[in-house]
């Protein structure tokens, strides 16, 4: 049965010094290993290489699985919203927010390194909010948003908007558990920025070009961004528009209910509409 | 500077299995497409790893080269960057290698 067996006669004479008494014991049936090759003298402090094959992100990972798990069974939709600062993450929430009223029952994390500023300004729209700050780090992670989570207490069936901590590079590698994730670039911060920071836009499920208002006072080439998008990401679905003048909205509006949201004419209209 | 919670995450990762044990190397590989710096990992691994078992082990970080296919041409190319682009000119291209973020091994005295 073992393939293990030793030779029923060892004909040539080599000695070597430890008897191989050492290890299977055939009884039953299975050879069964000694899963490090060179392991048969008696110390076992002896130096040896521990195979491991993980994904150094495989906790984190594991972690979203669950939020994603726990969202899903709530009926919650989740998208995690990541820009560089500034590009108007939190005017866009306020904004949509405020819009849609009742029409869609939402609560908010923030994260922010500092502050409880952009927390403050979605409390004033009478919305559910918790802020998590983290301090030196520079993106939120899967377990960050679970205690977000138990700490804002979603209902079922209400979206949740993460707005991450503004940075166009660490968010892109850390899974949350979201259902998609937003990418906002403002028109201000030039549209070379896909192959700047290729991770972030890999990992978008929509792109939103914000400040669009500011078109004709700024040097940013719309068709040329969504080209650039497009190389780094061909599937991300793109909206033009503007948060404080309210242009475009409905595009985001119409993705956010889960309409039309496929719908490349939206996006060309809009452009039309708003390109200088 | 998410190099140093993946450095951390790294490290509890291998105390997991090492426990007590001092650990003299960790085996990583990490690809140019994978988001995550090995010079930043180093500098990292160092000040995360001080107090530990693994303080003082030497990080190899195996760094392969980015490798893609084009789904038009059928094309072979090394990818140095995520911009997918063959030189063909589709962008239909897969990647087939170089996002690697892996814990290979660890070595234990």
């Amino acid at each position: 049965m073992s393939l293990l067996q030793e030779p029923a006669a060892p004909v040539h004479p080599h000695e070597h010094p430890h008897d191989h008494e050492h290890s299977h014991d055939h009884g039953d049936g299975h050879a069964h290993d000694h899963a490090h090759p060179h392991s048969h003298d008696h110390g076992d402090h002896h130096p040896e290489t521990i195979p491991l094959e993980q994904n150094l992100l495989a906790k984190n990972d594991l972690l979203a699985a669950r939020n994603r798990g726990w969202l899903e069974g709530r009926g919650i939709r989740a998208f995690n919203v990541m820009s560089s600062p500034g590009a108007g993450k939190t005017t866009l929430l306020v904004r949509t927010l405020t819009d849609l009223g009742d029409r869609l029952r939402a609560g908010v994390i923030e994260g922010d390194q500092e502050t409880s500023l952009d927390a403050d300004r979605i409390r004033a729209v009478g919305r559910p909010v918790i802020q998590i700050n983290t301090g030196a780090g520079c993106h939120l992670d899967a377990d960050m948003l679970r205690r977000g989570l138990d700490a804002l207490d979603p209902e079922t069936g209400s979206t949740v908007f993460i707005e991450n901590v503004g940075n166009l590079v660490c968010p892109a590698l850390f899974d949350l558990g979201e259902a998609a994730k937003v990418v906002v670039v403002s028109v201000t911060e030039g549209d070379d920025k896909p192959h700047k920071y290729p991770h972030m836009f890999m990992a978008a499920d929509l792109v939103i070009v914000n400040k669009a208002d500011l078109l004709p006072y700024v040097d940013f080439d719309v068709d040329g961004f969504r080209r650039r998008t497009r190389q780094i990401n061909p599937r991300t679905e793109f909206l033009v528009l503007s948060a404080t003048t309210g242009d475009g909205l409905a595009g985001w509006y119409d993705w956010l209910g889960g309409t039309s949201s496929r719908s490349s004419t939206l996006t060309e209209s809009l452009t039309d509409t708003l390109s200088p | 500077m998410h190099e140093l919670s993946i450095t951390q995450s790294l490290i509890d990762a291998v105390l997991d299995r090492t426990g007590e044990r001092t650990v003299t190397a960790v085996n990583l590989r990490v690809g140019p497409l994978s988001g995550v710096l090995p010079d930043a990992m180093r500098f990292c691994f160092d000040v995360a790893s001080a107090g530990t078992p693994l303080e003082g082990a030497r990080l190899m970080i195996d760094e392969p080269r980015g490798l893609a296919r084009c789904r038009s041409c059928d094309d072979e190319f090394e990818l140095a960057d995520l911009i997918l682009l063959c030189h063909c000119g589709s962008a239909d291209v897969e990647v087939l290698r170089g996002r690697e973020l892996m814990l290979l091994s660890v070595e234990v005295a």
